[in-house]
């Protein structure tokens, strides 16, 4: 994980760099046209929905293929926030993502901790279950834990949306990688000035950890902001549909109408806040997604 | 009173007491994995040897044991069968893909780029980061039958066909789409892999005269075997699940050209099969734990 995490910075200049600064290097111009086409291509869908959300509907329906607005319109905009039950949508999605990222960074940063710096008696035990449950599918788990949630009274809620997502195996495996990394001497003298362990945890620890707590912020809530099949399952009534799932039932409804423009400024609303978190924060994106190839 | 303690007994005494503090630390993520990880899999494992129907949850207790029956029928049920292959060409189209692209972009941003290289690696990296569901609406848009894809081959004289609603071009719409969003993981992987080989072996191999062929294939391709037979388990275990793509752009058709084993379970579970649902969820299961057991085969450091 650290090794990942050193060698991810923008300044690192690797041997082939170097190499290829060389006057050898003649095919950099075909290098680099090459990587901007792979560029566009991958931007492509951008574009569409860019393009798309500002054309008006009588020139989606008219000609629903055409590339670039004949007129530029944000009236799908206005008529998305109008439509019923998307500001509903947004306000559970905040929520749930609230939930979820307040909990998994309560519950991971103090599991990983325990795992790292704490003897105890089932260590392993607890450790082999943080690693196995990163491997089971959510196929198999998905219909016990809609039991398990309807029994609890939970079906159709936002806490039952967002339960699951706190214990993100994941999210421990980052913070034990990370508490292993912080010096065993720190945590001994608090100990021998006899600081509880709740204490060294608080004021010590979570202090220094906060890259750690940054990445499984960001993991999290990308998780959460992003999850389909889980709300899509528990939320049985538009009341608790978060947007991805109140944005699937919108596209359903309007395709009969043909009304991409709403469905695609929906599609804008839901992408937006993660590609401009995204934008800023991309070193922590980038250490989350890494650390799941880590296991 | 610890002075009285024989110094065993002290020792006993403090290791429990931190066990106990340990474990409270442990107790918010504990309560939540077992209710729904480690339930859910034991539970998983027995409604899939029973009939259980979605109408008998109220009284899961008086439902049949029906053993292996349901893995029987599993095996037998030609929809199961084919979405199995179905999944199998999601693995076997996707993962080379998928990988191919990723190391290619990771060489070519490894090789020579300073200029616009964070740039390059923020545009790969965005449909990694991007909403499933809003891009499933933006690939229905644009491979719909007037879409914009169809409208760009209009101008160079070809006549688009209705991409998701035809059999044979369904799958590879929706491959595309799992390709989109997971080369970028790939790439990253392979950019952490590549940064991770010793400078100076390129410029031993450098000043021996090896071109940029060679040292790909003599030093950088044998070094970065442990990244990628790590990235492709991954990517393996990625795509034997495969859900949210064929649900979302096709729901599993046309005619079930597209449906995936994640999918069946799914279908099963709408229609209140929980038994067999389970069943076919318990068989990804294995399929998972399969792979994950060849991952850790293959990348045990060899001693």
């Amino acid at each position: 994980m650290t090794a990942v995490t050193a060698s991810l910075k923008d300044t690192d200049l690797t041997a082939t760099d170097r190499i290829a600064l060389r006057p050898r290097s003649v095919g950099r111009p075909l290098l680099y046209g090459a990587l901007v086409l792979c560029a566009l291509l991958t931007l492509l869908p951008f574009f569409w929905v860019v393009s798309g959300s500002l054309r008006g509907l009588d020139e989606i329906r008219s000609d629903p293929g055409a590339w670039l607005p004949r007129h530029v319109t944000l009236d799908n905009f206005v008529r998305l926030f109008r439509t019923e039950g998307f500001g509903r949508f947004l306000a559970n999605s905040v929520l749930v993502a609230l939930m979820v990222v307040i909990g998994n960074v309560v519950a991971a940063s103090a599991a990983g901790y325990a795992l790292a710096k704490l003897e105890f008696t089932g260590k392993r035990l607890a450790f082999g279950a943080v690693m196995a449950a990163m491997m089971v599918p959510f196929t198999t788990v998905f219909v016990t834990q809609f039991v398990i949630t309807v029994d609890m009274g939970l079906a159709d809620t936002l806490t039952g949306i967002a339960l699951p997502g706190v214990a993100l195996p994941l999210s421990v495996f980052i913070m034990r990688q990370y508490a292993q990394s912080v010096p065993d001497e720190l945590l001994e003298a608090a100990r021998i000035d006899g600081a509880g362990e709740f204490r060294i945890f608080f004021r010590i620890f979570l202090p220094l950890a906060g890259p750690a707590v940054a990445t499984i912020t960001i993991m999290s809530f990308l998780n959460s902001w992003n999850n389909f099949i889980w709300p899509l399952i528990v939320a049985q009534s538009t009341a608790s549909y978060t947007l991805p799932v109140g944005l699937a039932a919108t596209s359903q409804a309007a395709q009969h109408v043909t009304d991409y423009g709403l469905v695609l400024a929906g599609a804008i609303v839901v992408m937006l806040p993660v590609l401009v978190l995204f934008l800023f924060l991309q070193r922590y994106f980038v250490q989350g997604i890494a650390g799941s190839g880590m296991r | 009173m610890t002075t009285t303690l024989v110094p065993a007994a002290r020792r006993r005494a403090r290791n429990s007491r931190r066990t106990a503090v340990a474990w409270l630390f442990l107790a918010p993520f504990a309560v939540v994995f077992l209710l729904y990880t480690a339930i859910p899999t034991v539970a998983a494992l027995g409604f899939s040897l029973t009939d259980l129907r979605g109408s008998d949850l109220r009284h899961p207790l008086a439902v049949d044991f029906t053993g292996l029956d349901n893995y029987l029928r599993l095996f037998q049920d030609p929809t199961f069968l084919r979405d199995i292959l179905n999944t199998g060409v999601f693995v076997a189209v996707g993962v080379p893909l998928t990988m191919a692209i990723g190391f290619a972009l990771a060489v070519a941003l490894n090789s020579g780029i300073r200029r616009l290289r964070g740039v390059f690696r923020t545009v790969f990296f965005a449909p990694v980061v991007t909403n499933v569901v809003a891009v499933a609406l933006i690939w229905q848009y644009a491979f719909n039958a007037g879409g914009t894809v169809n409208k760009a081959l209009a101008h160079v004289g070809l006549a688009g066909p209705n991409w998701l609603d035809d059999p044979h071009l369904a799958m590879p719409v929706v491959i595309l789409l799992g390709v989109w969003r997971n080369f970028g993981t790939a790439m990253v992987l392979f950019l952490a892999g590549l940064q991770a080989v010793p400078e100076d072996v390129y410029e031993a191999a450098a000043l021996d005269g090896a071109g940029r062929w060679r040292q790909l294939r003599h030093i950088t391709l044998p070094l970065l075997l442990p990244t990628t037979l790590m990235v492709s388990v991954l990517l393996t275990v990625f795509y034997l699940q495969v859900f949210d793509e064929p649900y979302l752009l096709t729901d599993g058709g046309p005619l079930g050209s597209t449906e995936s084993v994640s999918l069946y379970t799914y279908h099963q579970f709408g229609s209140g099969q929980l038994g067999m649902s389970s069943a076919a969820s318990f068989v990804m299961l294995l399929l998972v734990l399969l792979v994950s057991v060849v991952q850790f085969r293959l990348l045990r450091p060899r001693t």
